[in-house]
């Protein structure tokens, strides 16, 4: 069983965000990065899928240099070999899934995981457009995933606390959905051989131009503006209490 | 050339496609056209895909809009692919700007937006997050039928709800919410002291329930109970739409985060900036000598 897990490497959560100076995207300097917490989800699913079954683990990732750290925090956790398709432009999803693609054709894979939304971009559809380049089928915010020889059987969220259970054939496409399991931490073991597993560094094709081109990214227009009681918090919380009582009529 | 707004059968998010469409036909000065698939045909990516690539071949629409719904997660950017688009998902407003359509769709969860520019010849395939825009009784569309040459990879079963849910959140009168801020299970109790001070129902946002601090049934948002209390307190919550569209509807709103730029004091009524493990207990303090 060959599973690929795709993953993306996005600012840290924490991270006081900022308009770049050409307006096109953030300021990356000073940013700290880590794995896009769903994807973090769709490995450990791939690693718990490779524990039961057998098998390997690849991870992927399209990104400028710094994306090996992500890479190597992958093959940290337990995946056995990585693929870095090295690009320092800011994509959209056509152009990461056709790098994403054109790197994985060759591998002849059985499975492939991915979150189901990027942290920062958040377009939601990397997976589904990768499995369309692929002509593999897909289904997307899975919390559940059964393999019995080649007939994938997953677990669909749907809205409104439904589900909906959903058979294809493998090879596919999955996006997964945080929550699905507990994550792990690398371990000390799982460091120090993450530092001779191989890394493939692929120089993707230059991609077609963007449909979808960002001119401009900002800080949203404040539309509604929140009384904030400032100060200590105790004072804060006097204040606030005092309007709730007096002014909303909420206590 | 028209906009082609695609109606989700039974969706309570099909009439603000429809506003959007509408908004978007007039702006870019083209026939509005809608078409839905019935829901007595079952839904499948392949099978849906199929249909509406037929449909948009035929009619060759300039725009095609979707509300940014679930089902359109699973199968409108394949459908785009195929157009070799990108699907312009999520977007909360938009204008017509030297020509051609400027999308604004929100980056980072909420925290900045970004004016996205669909380039080139049409179609261009685009979805709206919900809420953005009001919601129109949806008139008859064109009814599409599946393509029945294709044949669906996926083989999907009947939809089912898990359990019955203990916990009603939608009957709370007042409700603690508690996000990321919280950093640790063992926390828990500290937000907990407050919903009891409040007599509170203590509720989540969704990684809080994923990380099993809290159970499922406790979560508030897209994929948990949509709420309207009188008083929702939002602790140590950012924001993000999964999580406001199930609680912006609430009467009073109060956001307790460290960040001031958290996309939470866009909704909330009242907020304190600050580190919730000071403001809460304090919080606590000042509720109980306002109810003695």
């Amino acid at each position: 069983m060959k599973i690929i897990v795709a993953i993306k490497q996005v600012p840290q959560r924490d991270s006081s965000l900022r308009p770049a100076a050409s307006g096109l995207w953030v300021d990356e300097a000073n940013l700290g990065y880590e794995i896009n917490e769903p994807d973090a989800y769709a490995l450990e699913e791939a690693l718990q899928l490779r524990e039961k079954h057998g098998g390997e683990v690849i991870v992927v990732c399209a990104g400028p240099e710094r994306a090996q750290q992500s890479i190597r925090e992958a093959l940290a956790k337990g995946a056995d070999r990585g693929i870095h398709v090295e690009t320092d432009a800011v994509l959209d999803t056509l152009q990461t899934a056709t790098m994403l693609a054109d790197a994985l054709r060759d591998e002849t894979a059985d499975l492939i995981l991915t979150g189901l939304q990027s942290d920062d971009l958040g377009y939601g559809q990397t997976g589904v457009v990768l499995a369309e380049l692929l002509d593999f089928p897909s289904s997307t915010i899975i919390m559940q995933v059964e393999i019995d020889v080649d007939t994938l059987r997953v677990r669909r969220e749907l809205e409104d606390g439904w589900f909906q259970n959903i058979e294809m054939p493998l090879p596919a496409v999955l996006t997964i959905q945080s929550g699905l399991n507990k994550l792990r931490y690398a371990t000390l073991m799982g460091i120090k051989k993450a530092k001779s597993k191989e890394i493939r560094v692929v120089q993707p094709a230059a991609p077609a131009a963007s449909t979808a081109v960002i001119e401009k990214v900002y800080a949203p227009q404040k539309s509604k503006q929140a009384q904030i009681f400032t100060g200590d918090a105790k004072t804060a919380a006097t204040q606030l209490v005092e309007k709730l009582k007096f002014e909303a009529r909420v206590l | 050339m028209s906009v082609l707004v695609v109606l989700e059968a039974g969706h309570r998010m099909a009439g603000e496609a429809l506003t959007a469409g509408r908004q978007f036909a007039a702006a870019l000065g083209v026939p509005l056209t809608a078409a839905t698939i019935p829901a007595d045909l079952t839904y499948t990516a392949d099978g849906f895909t199929a249909a509406y690539e037929a449909h948009a071949r035929a009619t060759n629409p300039a725009l095609v809009v979707f509300a940014h719904t679930y089902q359109t997660r699973d199968w409108a950017p394949k459908l785009a692919t195929r157009f070799r688009k990108v699907l312009i998902s999520d977007v909360i407003a938009a204008r017509v700007d030297s020509g051609s359509p400027v999308f604004v769709r929100q980056l980072f969860q909420g925290k900045l937006n970004s004016d996205v520019r669909a380039t080139g010849d049409g179609p261009h395939f685009v979805s709206v997050q919900a809420g953005a825009f009001p919601p129109v009784e949806a008139e008859a569309p064109e009814t599409i039928s599946l393509t029945p040459a294709v044949e669906p990879r996926q083989n999907p079963e009947k939809p089912f709800r898990e359990s019955t849910r203990a916990v009603d959140l939608t009957a709370a009168p007042v409700i603690v919410s508690v996000g990321r801020g919280i950093k640790d299970e063992g926390n828990i109790p500290v937000v907990q002291k407050l919903a009891d001070a409040l007599g509170a129902e203590l509720a989540a946002s969704r990684p809080i329930c994923d990380a099993g601090w809290l159970p499922m049934e406790r979560q508030v948002g897209s994929s948990g109970q949509t709420v309207t209390p009188k008083l929702y307190l939002a602790v140590g919550i950012s924001g993000a739409i999964q999580h406001l569209v199930g609680m912006k509807g609430s009467k009073t709103i109060v956001a307790i985060n460290q960040d001031p730029n958290a996309p939470i004091f866009e909704v909330a009524d009242y907020g304190i900036v600050g580190d919730l493990f000071e403001v809460v207990p304090a919080l606590v303090e000042a509720v109980q000598r306002a109810k003695s």
